[in-house]
C-alpha cells in the first residue's frame, strides 16, 4: 500500500521543524540578543516573508520574479500611508501652509489629501489594503503575462523591469509618496508609540507571530493538490495542461499568495523600522531577496527563513567591518550556491545532517532522504536533493 | 469489426469529425486541407513517413496548435475555437511522443493530478484524497503494472513504465477519445508486447487515435488505417486495403 493516507497538512517532521524554529525566535533570541540586536532580526524576519513567497512561486512553480521588493514595498507603503496620517494631525502640522496632511505634501504646494491616501485614514481599511493592494497588482501583472504564456526568463525580465519603473514612480511623485526620501517621521499606531524599546519588542513578537501563520499558510497550501500541481507545471506543464487544469489560474495564483506574503513582511518592516522608503522596493534589494531564498533553500519553507536570517545577519556583520565587501561576498555567495548546492543550506542539511538524526526522530527524516526503494540505476546525487527537501 | 466500420459512413454520428482541416506555419501547409471521420469505438492508427503531419493532427484535435481553416467536431462541440483544457474536459485525452509525466512526483501523486476532480484552484486547495480516490488510482495502477510502484517517485521508473504511466494518467480522466503518439517507441520486445495487451484492454468503450511506425503492432490493433504523406490523405481503409495500395508502396519504399 502506499503512504497516502495524510490527514492532517503538517508531517511530524515539518511540525518539529516549525517548533525548533518558533523555539528559536520566541525563546532563544530574545533571551541571549539585546534589543538593538534584537531589533535587527526583526527587520531581518520581514524579508523571510519574501523569502517564504519566493518558496512557493520560485521554488515550487519555478516561476522566478525578480520583482519582490515591489509587493514588500506596496505592503510597506500601505502601512506608512496610515501612520503618516496619523502622525500628521493637525495641531501636530499648524505650521504647515495646509495643516493636517503629511509634510512633504506640504512642501510640494498639494493643498488637500490626494483621493488616493483617504482609505488610509482608516486602520482596518490600511490592513486589508496590505493584503489585497499587492494582490491586485500582482494579478493584473501575472494574468496578462501567464494568460500570454510569457514565463521563465521573459518573466523575471519583466518582473525586474517593474521593480525599476515602481522605484522611478516613486521617486518622480514626491508630493503622493514623499519621493526618494520615502516616507519618514511615523511615530504611533493608533495611539501607540510605536518607537520606543518595550514597542519594538512587541512588534517583533508580532511579527514572529505572524511569520509562523504564513509558514503554515505555506504548508497548506504546499502540502494540497494545488502544491503537487505547481510542481508538476514545473516540470511538464504542457502535460498539466492537457490533464484539464488551466495552468495559467495557478501560476497568477501562487504569484498573488507570494506578492500577499511579501507585502505583510513589508508592513511588518514599516512598523518595527519606522519609515518605508524606495530603497526596499527596486532592482537591488529585489535580487537580494532572491538571494535569500537560494542561500536557505528555494525548495525548502524553513531553509528560506534561514537563509534570510543568515545573509542579513553576514551582511550586518561584514558591513560593519568591511563595508565595500559586502556585495561582492554577496555576489560570491550566490555563485557558491548556484555551483556548489543549489539547494541552499536545506540541501545541504538534508542531505548531510537529517540522515545522522534521523533515528532520533523515529527515523522520518532518514527514510525520506534515503533513495527509493529500488532505484533501477544509480540516481545522479543532485537527484535525491529536491526530493529530501520537499 | 474490420470490414463494418470502413463502408456506410452517412447518416452516423461521429465520435471525431475532422473536415477541411489546414494549418500553414510560415506558409508551409503541415496539414493540408484534411478531412477524416472516427467512429465511437473504432480505433484508428494513422502511419506515414516523417514529417508528414501525424503528430501535427494530433496538435490540432488536442489545442495545441491553431489550425488556420478547418473545422473538427468531436461530439457536436467544434474544438478549434476551445482552450487545451477546456478540449480535455470535454474528454479528449492526449498522450505525447516522449513520456510526459511529473518526474518529481510518486506515481501516485501522478496518477491523482490526471484524477478528473479540484481541477479549478479553489478544488486544488480542498481537494481531499478520499477513498474513492485512493481507490480508482490503485485500480489504473493495477492496468498500467505498476502497483508496486505507487510510492516511487516516477524519475525512477525505466522508459517502458514512464510510457505505461502517462497511458495510465490518462485512463483516469477516462476520455471517451484517447490519443496515443508512439506508443511503444523506444521499448523493449517483451515491453511492447505488454502495451499491446495494455492497449487492448484500455481501447474498450473509447474511440482511439494512434500514431505508430511499427506495422507488427499497427497490424494487431488497427480497426482502419490513415495514411498521411504531406499533410494529405494518401490513403485510408483496412490494413490490407492500404498495404495493397500502390501509392502507398511508392511513398514508403519509393523513394
Amino acid at each position: 500500500m502506499f503512504k497516502s493516507d495524510r490527514t492532517f497538512f503538517l508531517r511530524p517532521q515539518d511540525m518539529i521543524g516549525i517548533a525548533v524554529l518558533a523555539f528559536l525566535l520566541i525563546v532563544i533570541l530574545p533571551l541571549t540578543l539585546d534589543n538593538f540586536r534584537l531589533q535587527f532580526v526583526g527587520k531581518y524576519l520581514t524579508y523571510a516573508f519574501v523569502a517564504l513567497g519566493l518558496v512557493l512561486c520560485w521554488g515550487y512553480a519555478g516561476i522566478l520574479s525578480l520583482g519582490q521588493g515591489v509587493f514588500f514595498g506596496l505592503g510597506g507603503y500601505c502601512m506608512a500611508m496610515f501612520l503618516k496620517l496619523e502622525s500628521s494631525s493637525v495641531e501636530a502640522t499648524k505650521i504647515q501652509t495646509t495643516p493636517g496632511i503629511p509634510d512633504f505634501m506640504d512642501w510640494n504646494q498639494i493643498t488637500e489629501l490626494p483621493y488616493m491616501w483617504q482609505p488610509f485614514n482608516s486602520l482596518t481599511l490600511t490592513l486589508i489594503a496590505v493584503i489585497l493592494v499587492p494582490a491586485l497588482f500582482a494579478f493584473i501583472v501575472g494574468f496578462a503575462m501567464f494568460k500570454r504564456r510569457v514565463g521563465g526568463v521573459y518573466f523575471a525580465i519583466i518582473t525586474q523591469a517593474l521593480a525599476a519603473i515602481m522605484t522611478i514612480l516613486i521617486i518622480g511623485q514626491q508630493g503622493y509618496t514623499g519621493g526618494i526620501n520615502g516616507i519618514t517621521d511615523l511615530r504611533t499606531l493608533n495611539g501607540w508609540d510605536i518607537r520606543t524599546d518595550s514597542a519594538k519588542t512587541i512588534l517583533y513578537f508580532v511579527c514572529v507571530a505572524l511569520l509562523i501563520a504564513c509558514i503554515l499558510i505555506a504548508y497548506f497550501v504546499k502540502s494540497s493538490k494545488l502544491g503537487r500541481i505547481l510542481v508538476a507545471m514545473r516540470d511538464k506543464e504542457d502535460r498539466v495542461r492537457f490533464s484539464g487544469y488551466d495552468v495559467a489560474n495557478f501560476k497568477v495564483f501562487v504569484f498573488c499568495l507570494a506578492a500577499s506574503l511579501s507585502a505583510i513582511g513589508g508592513a511588518m518592516f514599516t512598523l518595527q523600522v519606522g519609515f518605508m522608503s524606495p530603497s526596499f522596493v527596486g532592482i537591488v534589494p529585489s535580487i537580494e531577496m532572491v538571494i535569500y531564498a537560494a542561500v536557505g533553500g528555494r525548495l525548502s519553507i524553513l531553509g528560506a527563513i534561514y537563509g534570510t536570517l543568515l545573509v542579513n545577519w553576514a551582511k550586518t556583520s561584514f558591513s560593519e567591518s568591511f563595508p565595500e565587501l559586502w556585495l561582492f561576498g554577496l555576489g560570491g555567495l550566490f555563485i557558491a550556491v548556484v555551483l556548489i548546492f543549489p539547494n541552499g543550506i536545506a540541501g545541504l542539511w538534508q542531505t548531510y545532517i537529517a540522515p545522522r538524526l534521523g533515528p532520533l526522530f523515529g527515523g522520518t527524516a532518514a527514510r525520506r532522504a534515503s533513495p527509493p526503494a529500488t532505484p533501477p540505476a544509480s540516481p545522479p546525487p543532485s537527484a535525491a536533493a529536491p526530493a529530501a527537501a520537499e | 469489426m474490420n470490414s463494418a466500420v470502413i463502408a456506410d459512413t452517412m447518416n452516423k454520428d461521429f465520435v471525431l469529425a475532422v473536415e477541411g482541416l489546414t494549418v500553414s506555419f510560415d506558409g508551409f501547409k503541415a496539414v493540408n486541407d484534411l478531412s477524416f471521420y472516427v467512429d465511437e469505438n473504432e480505433i484508428r492508427v494513422i502511419i506515414g513517413p516523417n514529417g508528414a503531419g501525424k503528430t501535427t493532427v494530433l496538435d490540432l484535435i488536442c489545442g495545441r496548435t491553431k489550425a488556420t481553416t478547418g473545422s473538427i467536431r468531436f461530439k457536436d462541440r467544434e474544438l478549434t475555437k476551445m482552450k487545451e483544457h477546456e478540449i480535455v474536459r470535454a474528454g479528449v485525452g492526449r498522450k505525447f511522443q516522449n513520456p510526459s509525466i511529473y518526474e518529481d512526483l510518486t506515481v501516485f501523486e501522478n496518477l491523482e493530478i490526471s484524477y478528473p476532480k479540484g481541477r479549478s484552484v479553489p478544488g486544488a486547495l480542498t481537494f481531499r484524497r478520499d477513498r474513492a480516490v485512493k481507490e480508482r488510482v490503485q485500480e489504473i495502477a493495477e492496468t498500467i503494472f505498476l502497483a508496486d510502484q505507487l510510492d516511487q517517485r516516477a524519475e525512477y521508473l525505466s522508459h517502458g513504465q514512464k510510457q505505461w504511466l502517462e497511458i495510465g494518467m490518462l485512463l483516469i480522466q477516462d476520455p471517451e477519445l484517447l490519443m496515443l503518439d508512439e506508443p511503444v517507441a523506444g521499448m523493449s520486445v517483451s515491453e511492447r508486447k505488454k502495451t499491446a495487451e495494455l492497449l487492448n484492454t484500455i481501447i474498450k468503450n473509447r474511440s482511439v487515435i494512434v500514431i505508430e511506425h511499427d506495422m507488427k503492432f499497427v497490424e494487431d490493433i488497427a480497426h482502419k488505417v490513415t495514411v498521411l504523406h504531406q499533410g494529405k490523405i494518401l490513403s485510408e481503409g483496412s490494413m490490407a486495403k492500404v498495404q495493397a495500395d500502390p501509392k502507398v508502396v511508392e511513398v514508403y519504399l519509393g523513394h
